[in-house]
């Protein structure tokens, strides 16, 4: 019996956490642009990050997604927008359901940093099904991905896409294709309008998707978004307890009352709650796939509503400067409405674990 | 990261099993002496006060193992491994850190053989929530000490032997937590009087506890005089694995899950309705979360790492599951939910009782004043 981290992840938590203050911080992430991408990219790719989860014959570090719920949980802690999340997406569907031609070709590039991905899987903005996929391709695509995550800091995308077989995750270079910005409301989770037109499309492009795929992929990413949500949500929490400590009403630090402080406190029961349930779906990717679908929901659900009120209460708490554009405590308001919805929202997970749990 | 026990602790795992299958009949099949038999086999195995030094009687069971025994306990809808829980929760605990030798010899066997059951004086009618406030008073008399004032909602007192009490032997302290002494004393003591309190579900089990001139020898204070307040904070914080809790709470999901399925709502079944199914999964999710939180905090505890006030979360989220559990499903049955004749009145009769698990051992909002002071670091009021 061994839930926790080995000294090995402590050390490499210790290792984004100093990367993060020393390269990373808010500051450098309100101006973050894709130059700034690329120069981080190369920095992390050096550092291991990028080919976490990647085996080390496909030149990774061969670790598993509890290492990389590490540094999820850290780069979320700062809001650090380098698209680690689409791009453990796209190690994750190429490593299950890609051949090994695809896994020799385009896994070491990532691992070196050479490839970007960017990530985007359905069509429909709140419907987590492969029938919200609605993109079609053949030998070539031709038609608009709404959302995707990630592709104006990418070299390539991977996007769902419907071919005659069936679902799938298409890999398109990202000179082949037309990306608008999304005037997104949480700025360090850019994402694209992406349109194909005429771009050829050849088999070895192709990662088909059965339903088990989709399934897989999908809580993957809800793993993802979770473990990014329980650092931003500690963030809230650690910045709102200092503010209550030093804010001085009525005579008294305001975390003195129990009206500021039980909030304080339920925030801290919601995160270690979500957190407990992150970790176990985070080892059930590598260790219990059986398992992943319910622990991820649980995860996910939790996590969604939990967090969207901390960002809300972490604003409310610090009265009006909170919701000024200066202080920091509003980015992470707009994280939580971003993730809330990200790979399903609490009703969807909620009800997965309904019927896994068997009603 | 692994959830895996030793071979060592698995082979536990399988004789406690083995023993279950043997000794513990079906609830309808189970004769008259069947308690006081049970009593006896786990007390022979060592398993009453399993953590506790075998120096005292106890085992000397590790955490994993404590959390194994609980859990498949628990599994098996097992009866508690003792008559008092009091006293093998806290009093016991709090004697062994705390007591002589002669104080140890004197109780601890009784309360592992479940020969005598405990009950906690530690609320007074100002005093509950600011426990530190009791103004029970004791006085030192020769080699007595002589108690007069009242505690209230204690728990077991009706029917127990005994009685940790705390009481006030100095008024003139700067801070209140120092003049507070613990005494054992024993329920039958002259000056002694008991007032049961009806609770709503209609129960007696805890009660009004008056002292009148009560007179405790000096051998049965527990820890020096004054020094009380230590003792209360240690001998409560041995409460500390919720997994038997996590157990239990599973196995009321599945009755009510269960109930789901058996039930209708607006004319077609309940399980098809969207919030009837959201409910249940949100209970089911915070019930795993109580689980993993669980198990983080025992892995702490298996490395050497001494747990703050952790334990206060799991202990909220169980107050919020009992009340809505029993609340959902004594709304779900409608107009039949809120009898107390039907096949199903354990909802309603459980849904009038939660206090017990709630408010005992300090209320919700006391928890929330934990985790904000100890481990927020916000200022205390």
């Amino acid at each position: 019996m061994n839930f926790g981290f080995t000294e090995e992840q402590e050390m490499l938590r210790n290792q984004v956490v100093r990367f993060i203050d020393d390269e990373c911080s808010i500051d450098v992430i309100r101006t973050f642009d894709r130059d700034t991408n690329q120069a981080l990219w190369k920095k992390i790719a050096e550092l291991g990050w990028v080919g976490l989860t990647i085996p080390e014959r496909f030149g990774g570090s061969g670790l598993k997604w509890v290492d990389l719920t590490v540094v999820l949980e850290e780069t979320g802690r700062g809001l650090c927008p380098l698209p680690l999340t689409s791009n453990a997406l796209a190690c994750a569907s190429i490593l299950r359901s890609g051949s090994i031609a695809q896994q020799q070709e385009w896994l070491p590039k990532i691992a070196n940093g050479s490839v970007i991905f960017g990530f985007g899987l359905y069509d429909e903005p709140n419907w987590i099904d492969k029938d919200a996929i609605t993109l079609e391709a053949s030998d070539h695509i031709t038609g608009t991905k709404t959302f995707v995550s990630d592709a104006l800091l990418a070299t390539h995308v991977m996007v769902g896409v419907q071919t005659k077989n069936g679902p799938a995750l298409s890999i398109v270079d990202g000179e082949a294709i037309n990306s608008i910005a999304l005037d997104v409301m949480d700025r360090t989770k850019p994402a694209a309008q992406v349109q194909f037109d005429q771009v050829p499309a050849t088999n070895d492009r192709f990662i088909p998707l059965t339903d088990a795929d989709l399934d897989y992929v999908n809580s993957c990413g809800a793993v993802a978004v979770t473990a990014e949500m329980v650092g931003a949500a500690e963030a809230v929490l650690a910045l709102t307890s200092n503010y209550a400590k030093e804010r001085i009403q009525f005579g008294h630090p305001i975390g003195k009352y129990q009206g500021v402080k039980h909030r304080l406190a339920d925030m801290f029961v919601d995160i270690e709650s979500f957190k407990s349930l992150l970790y176990y779906a985070a080892w059930c990717v590598d260790d219990a796939t059986g398992d992943l679908s319910q622990a991820a929901s649980r995860a996910k659900a939790h996590a969604s509503d939990a967090f969207a009120q901390i960002g809300i209460d972490g604003v409310g708490l610090h009265g009006a400067i909170g919701f000024t554009a200066e202080y920091d405590v509003q980015l992470y308001l707009k994280r939580a409405k971003w993730a809330r919805t990200m790979f399903g929202d609490s009703d969807f997970h909620y009800n997965r674990v309904a019927t896994l749990g068997g009603l | 990261m692994d959830f895996d026990f030793t071979p060592d602790e698995e082979a536990f795992r399988t004789e406690v099993r083995e023993f279950l299958s043997e000794n513990l009949p079906p609830r309808n099949e189970r004769p008259g002496s069947f308690l006081r038999e049970w009593l006896e086999k786990v007390r022979a195995r060592g398993w009453v006060g399993f953590s506790w030094p075998k120096a005292v009687g106890g085992s000397d069971g590790d955490v994993a193992r404590q959390a194994i025994l609980k859990e498949e306990m628990a599994l098996a809808g097992a009866p508690p491994l003792g008559t008092s829980f009091m006293g093998l929760a806290w009093v016991g605990p709090g004697i062994i850190q705390y007591g002589t030798e002669e104080q140890k010899t004197r109780f601890i066997p009784d309360i592992l053989d479940s020969k005598v059951t405990w009950c906690t004086g530690y609320s007074e009618p100002n005093h509950g929530s600011d426990l530190a406030a009791i103004q029970t008073k004791a006085e030192r008399v020769g080699d007595h000490y002589r108690v007069n004032g009242q505690k209230i909602w204690t728990t077991g007192a009706p029917y127990a032997d005994w009685m940790i009490l705390l009481t006030r032997t100095d008024f003139n302290t700067e801070v209140k937590h120092d003049g507070i002494t613990c005494l054992l004393v024993p329920m039958k003591t002259p000056g002694v009087e008991v007032r049961p309190i009806e609770n709503m579900a209609g129960d007696r089990h805890f009660a009004e506890v008056f002292f009148t001139d009560a007179e405790v020898p000096i051998e049965n204070r527990l820890g020096e005089e004054g020094r009380g307040w230590a003792v209360t904070i240690s001998a409560l914080a041995n409460e500390r694995s919720s997994i038997g809790e996590v157990t239990q709470m599973s196995g009321k999901l599945e009755d009510l899950k269960q109930l789901v399925r058996e039930s209708r709502k607006q004319g077609a079944p309940a399980s098809d309705d969207p919030l009837v199914r959201r409910q249940i999964a949100e209970f089911e999710t915070k019930i795993a979360a109580m689980k993993y939180n669980g198990l983080r905090y025992l892995t702490r505890q298996l490395r050497g790492q001494p747990l703050s006030s952790e334990t206060s979360v799991n202990k909220l989220l169980r107050a919020s599951l009992e009340i809505e559990m029993d609340d959902f499903a004594v709304e779900l049955q409608g107009q039949e939910g809120v009898q107390l004749q039907t096949q199903t009145a354990r909802w309603a009769r459980s849904s009038l009782s939660w206090p017990n698990v709630v408010i005992g051992g300090g209320t919700p909002n006391i928890q929330r004043n934990i985790i904000g002071e100890r481990i927020l670091g916000l200022p205390k009021d």
